[in-house]
């Protein structure tokens, strides 16, 4: 590719914003955080004592911690596949349709402006085990829907109101690919006969692949992190932990319990994991796109 | 067209309108519930219609509650106003120039500086919080804007965007703007910036909506109500020690702090499909 | 005019004569909302007429934990408040920040005049002294459990008394639900606080080693003690055909019993006022908590709960001595009167308490009256003084975790508090690791 390659100056002038940026708001406090780690100290930071990697060997070996991953997890697939196939179904829906898919996609498309902790404490209000619409309709069934006791029932309260959230960006992406797919394609296969059940698979989803592999990473990374504010809305990691995922912990442990040692030591462990992630998502990305 | 199927067009229909109304459930509640009183709303289930006190709920928070908080509606929504639009304008202006810089030019330690810049992707504020609480404090950043705004410009989504953007844009652009002896700078302002129109316009949607609806930073950082922002506020008043939540106000409030990202999103929706979609595929 | 000459003493011996000096401000933060908070703003109006030398500031921070990690994070930036108000499950990590606060008592001895801490009742103080019994902080608004009982619904039921002990309220309950009068016998806010520290006092039995964490830092749980196990089997035995139910955490459960679903409720004396006027289709009464015959014959007074005034290290003389002005207009008993009747919180002097029974207030609302008696009923036991651990709110959410894993059937009462006497002293010893020097 070509470039600007006797510009020994410029190139600095333009990051040097981002890069100071960076410096003072990301890794001043991120190595703080990583010395923090080794430190066990009360919170109003008047003594500390240095405890070598005891924070993580703690970390590591409490069940606590093992759980809050499965339920990362659990929340992770669960919106991930969730929100992805309802909007995949609503796509092509919407797709096949063509006069109205615009309008649709408007009606579909606003949850993604509303925060996660709106968008929990709107569904828990649904939820509500006494006051919640839905939970009345559910009584109705013989479900005595109770997220302040029922674990699994909490995880999917959190759950529903992710994808209600995410489904519309997803919603946006595999429209887009659906409708840069060939028509001629799908037209040359219905000649062959093929009915639109054998299309879909055969033609439509794989020319998918890409979108969903991107919107699988996209969402991956939605449930780990922003999950954070609809969990602090509804359930608060209850009960029994069910919904504690491994951000929330670290929020936990630190900014409500005050042990900064523990929270640092977990924030460093989360950073390896998702660097981890990350790398993978490059190496993808980088296959995808030539320098 | 040659192989539809009116039947299945119907079901098509029939579903996504199931969808859309599903969708908007817990906005109609929401939207219901802000109108009845408290008493009414906490014996039995929770109203499907309207209720009697019409628009006093929304007329309560937009006067009474706040007011005891520091601050009136008014400067609520401006705070969060400036905060998402300082954020979104702050982040794409160095999200620009830095990936400008990251994919048209060539100088030592350019890979150093790619890392350094995409790391940040791995650590939101809200697992370094604290750390980053105390840098703001040391920079005499409590309770101001740029407090508010500086440290979530301090990530890397938006100059990863505009790098997979770049990486797109044809050589043969660059040759001819060489060959006509443009600099660096007038390439970036004549030629890259036009260009870049529909994904800046995306871009800044995103993360006006990010702004607007960030929690944890500003409720820590800003103990001066002047800067009280909305989705906070929400928090605040949802958040009731020894006391009951009043769904009532809670869901006018709501009602408020979703309004203005959901009008800038169905606004600008054109732009922001077209810039996310162009650019991540 | 006696009054100006002293103030232009003051500011005279203070070295700023000149120009006239603005009046101190002082910093307050809460946890109090709604009412409540309008309440406070009110308080602090009225102190801020009554004399012009200091401004009290108040500003709303969020519930209590939020207020509290606020002016933990304030501290360290060097930004922190004045005073800030402290739930009293943080106690123990407040007082063992030395540095950062300063004593009630020592604040009230260099800048009150004639501070007699006698005058405080010691049920509600003692939760905020230290062994010596020196007040740390000051108590603001504090409550203790009580139990509130739809009248109409045992009327219907056939219970003609409010259950005293746990037995009759076993057989309370059983009629209720029998009858068909209600599906939900019972339910509880704050179960670890209601149905566990309380249960403890109230029967004078260690929640905690070195008498509930007030002697020592090297304290561990000892609640899992057979009579606490007993009462939870009890409950999770009750939970399976709805003569209780556990309503979630904090104070949850309260919607239940307003809507009628539940006929009886335990909860904090101050959630009174909310009863009031959400209760509107039924009579309602006020209860002490019942104990167990078998265990006790008599209870012991409850323990309180809510919050206390801490003062923060660092500041100037004058505001130290404005806080100090504010404290002693706060425990007036004219203050303590109206704060009480107002918000159903306990009067925290005994003045107080005889001002309102003075004022006929308890003849025309003797359910007021219930919790101050209750929590007033014995001389404090080192088992009935209060808790006095580090890292307690967590503690408080694993024994809510533990507990919602029996009530949904994934564990006896027994495995509960054992997994949760085990997970909370990890949490001790990790106090203690932070705070020995």
């Amino acid at each position: 590719m070509t470039t600007f390659d006797n510009h020994r100056v410029t190139p600095w002038i333009l990051l040097a914003p981002q890069l100071l940026v960076v410096a003072v708001f990301f890794f001043w406090p991120a190595f703080q955080a990583l010395q923090q780690a080794f430190y066990v100290e009360d919170p109003f930071g008047l003594g500390r004592s240095f405890v070598w990697f005891d924070n993580f060997t703690r970390v590591l070996a409490s069940p606590e911690y093992h759980r809050a991953l499965g339920v990362t997890v659990a929340v992770g697939v669960g919106v991930a596949v969730g929100a992805m196939a309802l909007a995949l179904l609503l796509a092509v829906l919407a797709d096949r349709v063509i006069r109205g898919a615009r309008v649709y996609r408007s009606l579909l498309i606003w949850p993604y402006a509303v925060a996660p902790a709106v968008a929990g404490v709107l569904w828990m209000f649904l939820f509500d085990p006494g006051l919640g619409i839905v939970s009345h309709l559910l009584a109705g069934v013989g479900v005595r829907w109770d997220h302040h006791l029922h674990g699994d029932q909490a995880l999917a309260l959190v759950i529903i109101a992710s994808i209600w959230k995410q489904m519309s960006y997803n919603f946006v992406f595999f429209l887009a690919g659906l409708q840069a797919i060939p028509r001629s394609l799908l037209e040359a296969a219905a000649i062959d006969a093929a009915g639109p059940w054998r299309r879909f698979w055969s033609i439509t989803f794989p020319l998918l692949s890409p979108t969903t592999f991107f919107l699988l990473v996209m969402n991956s990374v939605y449930a780990f992190f922003e999950t954070f504010g609809t969990i602090d809305a509804t359930t608060a990691g209850g009960p029994g932990g069910a919904t504690r995922t491994l951000v929330y912990k670290v929020y936990e442990d630190g900014v409500i319990g005050y042990d900064l040692g523990s929270s640092a030591a977990q924030s460093v462990i989360l950073m390896l994991l998702v660097g981890l992630l990350t790398l993978i998502q490059f190496r993808y990305v980088e296959r995808r796109v030539q320098y | 067209m040659r192989y539809r199927r009116p039947a299945l067009d119907w079901l098509s229909h029939g579903l996504l309108l199931l969808c859309v109304v599903a969708f908007c459930l817990p906005v109609w509640m929401a939207l219901t519930a802000s109108t009845h009183t408290q008493t009414a709303l906490y014996t039995g289930t929770a109203p499907l219609w309207f209720g009697g006190e019409g628009l006093s709920n929304f007329i309560g928070v937009l006067t009474a509650p706040m007011d005891r908080l520091g601050a009136s509606a008014a400067r609520l929504l401006w705070n969060s106003t400036v905060m998402a639009l300082g954020i979104a304008v702050g982040k794409i202006a160095i999200s620009i120039l830095a990936a400008y810089a990251i994919v048209f030019f060539r100088f030592p330690l350019r890979r150093t500086c790619f890392w350094l810049i995409f790391i940040t992707l791995m650590l939101p504020i809200e697992v370094r919080i604290m750390p980053t609480y105390k840098v703001a404090a040391d920079l005499n950043l409590l309770n101001s804007y740029i407090g508010l705004i500086l440290p979530l410009i301090a990530s890397a989504t938006a100059t990863f965007l505009f790098r997979q953007f770049y990486l797109t844009v044809p050589n043969e652009l660059l040759e001819a703007a060489r060959v006509d002896g443009a600099g660096p700078w007038r390439f970036l302002r004549d030629i890259l910036l036009p260009l870049s129109k529909t994904n800046i316009a995306a871009l800044f949607v995103i993360m006006f909506l990010y702004g607007w609806n960030q929690y944890l930073w500003p409720l820590l950082i800003t103990t001066d109500d002047h800067y009280l922002t909305t989705v906070v506020s929400l928090k605040r008043i949802s958040a009731a020690s020894d006391e009951l939540i009043p769904w009532q106000e809670v869901m006018a409030t709501t009602l408020l702090a979703m309004l203005p990202p959901v009008a800038v999103i169905v606004v600008l929706q054109r732009f922001f499909v077209k810039g996310l979609v162009d650019s991540e595929k | 005019m006696p009054r100006l000459s002293t103030t232009v003493l003051t500011l005279a011996l203070s070295g700023a004569v000149l120009p006239v000096q603005a009046a101190t401000e002082i910093t307050w933060w809460h946890a109090m909302n709604q009412d409540l908070g309008r309440k406070v703003d009110e308080i602090a109006a009225d102190f801020n007429a009554s004399q012009d030398e200091y401004v009290i500031k108040p500003e709303y921070r969020g519930n209590y934990s939020d207020t509290m990690t606020a002016a933990i994070a304030a501290y360290r930036a060097g930004k922190a408040p004045d005073i800030v108000q402290i739930f009293e499950v943080g106690t123990a990590t407040m007082m063992s920040a030395k540095g950062a606060i300063v004593p009630v008592y020592q604040l009230m001895q260099e800048h009150g005049t004639d501070f007699d801490p006698s005058v405080y009742l010691p049920a509600v103080t003692g939760y905020y002294t230290d062994t010596e019994g020196n007040m740390l902080s000051l108590p603001f608004n504090s409550s203790t459990p009580v139990l509130y009982v739809n009248r109409d619904e045992l009327d219907a039921a056939g219970v003609d008394e409010i259950p005293r002990t746990w037995q009759e309220m076993d057989t309370a309950l059983t009629k209720l639900v029998d009858s068909g009068a209600t599906q939900c016998g019972m339910t509880a806010t704050w179960l670890s606080w209601t149905q566990m520290e309380n249960f403890s006092a109230l029967h004078d039995i260690p929640f905690a080693s070195e008498e509930n964490g007030f002697a020592g830092l090297d304290t561990r749980l000892q609640f899992n003690h057979t009579a606490v196990v007993d009462h939870l089997k009890r409950l999770a035995e009750w939970q399976k055909d709805g003569r209780f139910r556990y309503g979630g955490r904090f104070s949850d459960a309260l919607p239940l019993f307003y809507s009628g679903e539940c006929a009886m409720v335990f909860a904090s004396s101050a959630s009174l006022a909310g009863i009031r006027s959400n209760a509107k289709d039924f009579d309602f009464a006020v209860a002490p908590m019942p104990y167990d015959a078998e265990l006790v014959d008599k209870p012991h007074n409850s323990i309180i709960g809510g919050a206390s005034l801490w003062v923060m290290n660092g500041k100037s003389d004058e505001v130290y001595d404005g806080i100090a002005k504010f404290f002693q207009y706060l425990s007036s008993p004219e203050v303590q009167a109206d704060w009480h009747q107002f918000s159903g919180y306990l009067p925290i002097t005994e003045a107080a308490h005889e001002l309102t029974k003075q004022q006929g207030y308890y003849d025309e609302h003797p359910e007021s009256e219930v919790a101050i008696k209750q929590l007033t009923a014995s001389q404090p036991t080192s088992n009935s003084k209060g808790l006095r651990l580090g890292n307690m709110s967590q503690i408080r959410n694993i024994i809510y975790e533990e507990m919602e894993n029996v009530f949904n059937g994934q564990q006896s009462v027994q495995q509960a508090l054992d997994r949760a006497v085990e997970r909370g002293n990890e949490l001790l010893a990790r106090f203690q690791q932070a705070n020995q020097r």
